[in-house]
């Protein structure tokens, strides 16, 4: 089997990572519920994670790092969180359902309005648009990364210091890209980071969170026990236990500690290097081939390692299935959840097939792939 | 059960301060473990860190350097 489906999920993972899970499912009792040795490890095992995270993110410290079940939930919690009844929201025709579902189901039981920047302008440096968008009623701007598509990057940092400067919090979907893109939440000015550990921090699936900026409050989307303030009726006001109800994934979390350790291990820049490498081999090697469209900008220096593609008008799910069950190769088709960006593509009926490439990729592998499209656009 | 000791017992407001504490003061070496939140000092759960009561100064510095607010820090028999 040859996996480029690491923008779904990181199935190439650091062995360390499954050994952390068996070993916390062996030995943790429940973090935050008991001062026993076995709910301390657990519970120093969570701790030091928020730990990791806040310094991947430059969060300010530990205590602003959530976690939640996936990049949605937490999506949900800050979106939710954090925009009130009436208020206009502005996001990018990029986005992930993560992101659009909860803004079209604000719109609905808030009457929030919202604006929608085209995928061109999403991408423009600068993101002038944006600054035309804002309006009185303005709370927030919420938008990913790297487009899960295209792998093509937005410009956080002008969204920051635009969303600075007109008082709107900035909520980023790192999903993309957090592990392998630096975040940083002082200098890009990041009111809330929401991530996954399953994609690029090589967590088990099941683990995620949102790291939020300190005094900033952010509604709880559940509520319920935390091991603390028992007789109070309301969440605890403090974070992170104010955004936590419930027993944490802590064998999960044990899991993302070690993918976490792995990329400062490895650092950035040279997992970046690796699977932009290969990113490209992938994309010289296919670009050229008949009847081959790609989308997205492949001008540019930096893009997350995604290619996605079709050949000719033939259906994304036929060309992906060819793919694994003539070459053992597993990508992704359909739509990636990304409705506005497909639209956008006019790719809505046929889809693409997403290849997302990982630092555990090899160079023959790629070139496996190159020959497998190459065949089946020749056929 | 075991006899009482004079005991220093700081308090959180959130268990992950108190896992935050527990970090720092091991780096620093100060002694120290965490405990259940006596229910002389609140009824519920949580968790406490508990000190000898001589270490009172050594920890409310730890508790400045780490920009970590206690709930409340008690001497008590325990």
């Amino acid at each position: 089997m040859i996996y480029f489906d690491q923008a779904a999920t990181s199935l190439l993972k650091p062995p360390s990572v499954a050994a952390a899970v068996a070993r916390a499912i062996e030995t943790f009792g429940n973090p935050s519920r008991g001062a026993y040795a076995a709910s301390l490890t657990a519970n120093r095992t969570v701790y030091e994670t928020r730990v990791l995270l806040a310094r991947l993110f430059n969060c300010a410290c530990p205590q602003q790092v959530a976690f939640a079940a996936n990049a949605t939930m937490a999506i949900n919690t800050a979106l939710k969180g954090i925009v009130s009844a009436g208020d206009h929201v502005v996001t990018t025709a990029l986005e992930h359902n993560s992101v659009l579902r909860p803004l079209y189901e604000l719109c609905q039981s808030r009457n929030c309005s919202l604006t929608v920047l085209s995928v061109e302008e999403s991408l423009q440096k600068g993101l002038p648009s944006l600054v035309a968008a804002v309006r009185d009623n303005t709370k927030a701007f919420v938008c990913t990364h790297a487009s899960n598509v295209t792998g093509d990057l937005v410009d956080i940092r002008a969204a920051g210091a635009i969303c600075h400067r007109h008082g709107l919090y900035f909520v980023l979907d790192a999903a993309q890209t957090a592990g392998v893109f630096p975040i940083d939440m002082e200098e890009d000015r990041i009111d809330i980071v929401c991530f996954t550990g399953h994609k690029s921090l090589f967590g088990p699936q099941g683990t995620g969170g949102l790291c939020v900026r300190e005094g900033l409050s952010v509604a709880p989307l559940i509520t319920g026990g935390t091991g603390s303030q028992t007789f109070s009726q309301e969440a605890p006001a403090v974070m992170p236990e104010h955004l936590e109800a419930g027993t944490i994934n802590a064998h999960g979390i044990a899991g993302l500690k070690a993918g976490l350790q792995y990329i400062e291990q490895l650092g950035l820049p040279e997992l970046r290097c690796r699977q932009q490498r290969l990113m490209r081999r992938f994309y010289e090697g296919v670009a050229a081939l008949p009847q081959i469209s790609i989308y997205g900008d492949f001008s540019q220096g930096e893009r997350a390692a995604v290619v996605s593609l079709n050949i000719g008008e033939y259906d994304s799910g036929q060309v992906s299935d060819a793919l694994s069950e003539e070459f053992g190769i597993c990508t992704r088709a359909g739509g990636h959840c990304a409705p506005l960006l497909h639209k956008a593509l006019g790719t809505m009926q046929q889809g693409a097939v997403r290849f997302s490439f990982s630092h555990f990729n090899t160079e023959a592998e790629v070139d496996a792939a190159v020959c497998a499209v190459k065949s089946l656009a020749m056929q | 059960m075991r006899a009482k000791k004079w005991q220093l017992i700081i308090t959180f407001a959130a268990t992950t301060a108190a896992m935050a504490f527990e970090a720092a003061a091991k780096t620093q070496g100060l002694p120290g473990r965490l405990i259940p939140v006596p229910t002389v000092i609140q009824a519920g759960c949580g968790l406490a860190f508990c000190l000898e009561p001589a270490a009172r100064a050594a920890a409310q510095q730890l508790l400045e350097e780490q920009e970590l607010a206690a709930e409340g820090i008690y001497e008590i028999w325990l």
